[in-house]
């Protein structure tokens, strides 16, 4: 490497770093923003045209504050996690394409690679957890380490279904594949189970179950304060970020679906303000589900991975496989998917019964009450009825 | 069910974790000692007293007028309805008639306090299972009924508005109108609240057979209010000993079936929607009149005690008194509903997750401020 690429390399790598945090600061302000519109608020308005300086004061704010080390924790552990789990979030952006020949280094096994990357992050979050010595940082992060885990099965399993399309890992090509018919027009299962195993190895809503407020308080990050904090912010929504920027490459056709016209410089350009765009839009769609859903439990989580996604993710790997081997039109792949989606939304639905069949609550009239008193006189004596005795009104 | 996650032959310990006093989601100062194996909850140990101010002993140290403030924060969420349980047993005990007008008011005010009781209840209940929208949805409703209590007594919280033998001020003149856009913007909000959570998956898996207490062991336990009656059991003061005028109105008591989470939330929703109906029915039915029963300005109740229940937003609201006749009561004892629930806890707990826990807890809907005293 000439002294010139090594240069080149830096200042790009520069250019990406300073790109990420632009990101992140955008990111903290829309999320507040989007979840404020859910919500009937207006959110941050104080700092700025409407809020936008926000994420700066902030920022400020998390720098200059005290950072606690707490007494029994493990010092080294402690002070290390917050890095593990941010470098492997920065190392990914290495091979992603923010448009035409946007990118710092393609790799030919860029899917390899980032799979094989973005797994190290648990060991950070586990790290954080043991090393707080705090027992709502240990549950969490043996929570996340149980989570992230299990869903990198099904994450791994929807990248490969696609790379099966394209017939390979680099994702320019992939995105080249896509020139004509996005792969969400052909694979709306791998799509709905790249996004969900996605959401759930960044722990947001509805699987936000490693740092949940209302049961771990945080969980891993419990105990952190100032600037090591910022980092595993940091690191949270760059890595969203990095998940919706997959989801637009793998399934939406990146920059090229439908073609940006100009050539050279001009269509880079406008080829990284559409992936862009596209990008925003899927994080605004994960922004709604937060301000929607509540949080599954952790058994559910899990059972829900092993019992619904990776059969799933495998049942996606051989129909893709089928399709491609006898070469059929990508409209059967397309029915096929579809169909497999259908039957596991009437599966879901189903599962806790119906509508009808949920509704255990029922309303008595007060005139029934009144006009046929039960036994006993008064207090607690005259609600004596036995668990099987039907009532008044007979309601299930 | 996970299996125990201990190995066999390895000597190990349950991992014990102390949620509370300080913990997001114990609604107040409430401790709760759990002893986790992994996930699984094995030992439970609830812990009160963080929030004690001695207020049934500072009753004995103030006259009758003053005690009402005192019950204003014990049940804090629900104020006026805590007015209520005391003001009625010290009328009992005088046998004092109370101008009709003043019931009704008292009604109304009563029951708008309720939902706004529930509507907080919803709120963060959404919380506590990990959905962050509805704690909004639900303030916002409470919020349009703090306004009016703003314009009607003077407070958001703190009323001291009910006093013995009727209510402090009549009614501001603007009130029917308020009354009429409330009622029709609640019935929206709740409607509202209703969707967004009640029937959502992940909701059903989270309540659904979580937590779920029999009538009988619930009677055993002393349960009472939506909690009792989310068991099986068609159990409400305002029917079974009407107090009021209660037995003017016609309305639903909401009763489960499982007894669970699911059913303990729900039984709250339609009981909002039904304190509507009341609020309807009382201000079709109010009239004109005076506010307060003819009273001394020193309340000297004869000698004797009195036991009175009310149904609070939480529960069976007892208010014991022994009187000596002099302007201070002698005793005063409270049988607060929150405290009694508090008491079917363990027996929720058994075999829950942690995640349970704290939906466990919330569905009992407690005020630490009633439990402690």
């Amino acid at each position: 490497m000439s002294i010139q690429d090594f240069g080149l390399y830096s200042a790009a790598a520069a250019g990406l770093f300073a790109f990420l945090l632009v990101t992140v600061l955008i990111l903290t302000w829309l999320e507040r923003k989007a979840l404020a519109r859910i919500q009937m608020r207006m959110g941050p308005m104080r700092v700025g045209f409407h809020g936008v300086l926000q994420p700066i004061a902030d920022a400020i704010k998390l720098v200059v504050k005290e950072d606690i080390l707490p007494t029994s924790a493990d010092r080294r552990v402690y002070w290390l996690a917050p890095l593990a789990v941010f470098v492997p979030s920065i190392m990914l952006w290495v091979t992603i394409p923010v448009g035409q020949d946007l990118v710092l280094r393609n790799l030919e096994l860029g899917l390899f690679y980032i799979t094989a990357i973005s797994v190290l992050s648990v060991m950070g979050l586990v790290m954080a957890g043991w090393g707080s010595a705090n027992k709502y940082a240990f549950l969490g992060g043996l929570r996340a380490a149980g989570q992230l885990v299990s869903y990198e099965i099904p994450f791994i399993m929807a990248i490969l279904g696609v790379a099966m399309m394209s017939q390979s890992l680099d994702l320019t090509v992939i995105v080249a594949d896509q020139s004509t018919i996005a792969n969400i027009l052909i694979q709306p299962l791998g799509f709905f189970i790249f996004l969900l195993a996605g959401l759930a190895e960044l722990g947001r809503t509805p699987f936000d179950i490693h740092h949940a407020e209302s049961e771990v308080v945080g969980g891993p990050f419990v105990e952190y304060s100032g600037a090591h904090w910022a980092v595993f912010f940091l690191a949270e929504y760059i890595n969203t970020f990095t998940i919706a920027a997959l989801t637009v490459l793998l399934f939406f056709g990146g920059w090229g679906w439908p073609d940006m016209p100009f050539d050279g410089v001009a269509h880079s350009a406008l080829s990284a303000v559409w992936f862009l765009a596209k990008t925003y839009a899927v994080i605004l769609l994960m922004f709604w589900f937060r301000g929607t859903y509540p949080r599954l439990r952790i058994d559910q989580l899990m059972a829900f991975g092993w019992q619904g996604l990776v059969p799933l993710s495998f049942l996606n790997i051989v129909i893709t496989g089928v399709a491609n081997f006898y070469g059929w039109h990508w409209l059967a792949l397309t029915g096929m998917s579809v169909g497999v989606l259908a039957i596991t939304f009437y599966v879901i639905k189903r599962q806790p019964g119906t509508s009808a069949e949920r509704m255990t609550v029922s309303v008595i009239r007060a005139g029934d009450l009144r006009s046929a008193p039960p036994t006993g006189g008064e207090g607690q004596q005259s609600a004596e009825p036995v668990p099987s005795a039907p009532r008044p009104d007979g309601g299930s | 069910m996970i299996e125990s996650t201990k190995e066999p032959g390895l000597d190990s310990l349950d991992l014990m974790i102390n949620m509370g006093p300080q913990h997001p989601s114990t609604h107040g100062v409430f401790r709760l000692v759990i002893g986790v194996d992994g996930e699984r909850i094995v030992r439970a140990e609830p812990h009160i007293g963080y929030l004690h101010r001695g207020s049934e002993k500072l009753c004995e140290a103030e006259d009758y007028a003053q005690i009402v403030t005192l019950f204003d924060r014990m049940d804090y969420i629900a104020n006026l309805n805590s007015e209520l349980g005391y003001a009625l047993a010290v009328e009992k005990l005088m046998a004092l008639e109370i101008p009709e007008r003043a019931e009704y008011i008292r009604v109304i005010l009563c029951e708008l306090n309720r939902i706004a009781s529930h509507m907080l209840f919803y709120g963060v209940y959404g919380l506590d299972v990990g959905a962050m929208t509805p704690v909004l949805y639900g303030f916002r409703e409470r919020e349009r009924i703090q306004a009016l209590f703003e314009s009607v007594t003077g407070a958001r919280m703190m009323h001291n508005y009910i006093r013995i033998g009727g209510v402090k001020e009549d009614l501001p003149d603007d009130f029917d109108a308020r009354m009429k856009a409330l009622v029709s913007q609640l019935e929206l909000g709740i409607e509202e609240c209703d969707r967004l959570l009640t029937d959502n998956e992940m909701f059903l898996a989270r309540t659904k057979g979580i937590g779920s207490i029999g009538p009988t062991d619930a009677i055993d336990f002393g349960v009472t209010g939506p909690s009792l009656r989310a068991s099986g059991v068609a159990e409400d003061v305002r029917i079974s000993e009407p107090y009021g005028l209660y037995d003017r109105f016609d309305f639903g008591i909401p009763v489960g079936t499982n007894g669970d989470c699911w059913d303990r939330y729900y039984v709250r929703v339609e009981e909002m929607r039904q304190s509507l109906v009341i609020i309807e029915q009382a201000m079709a039915q109010m009239e004109p009149g005076p506010i307060m029963a003819k009273v001394r300005r020193i309340t000297r109740p004869p000698k004797g005690e009195v036991y009175m229940r009310t149904e609070s937003p939480r529960g069976d609201l007892g208010v014991f008194i022994v009187s000596d006749g002099s302007d201070r009561p002698y005793r005063l004892k409270v049988r607060a509903p929150s405290f009694a629930n508090l008491q079917g806890l363990k027996h929720m707990l058994r075999d829950a997750y942690v995640a349970d826990a704290v939906v466990i807890l919330g569905s009992i809907d407690i005020v630490l401020g009633e439990v402690d005293r």
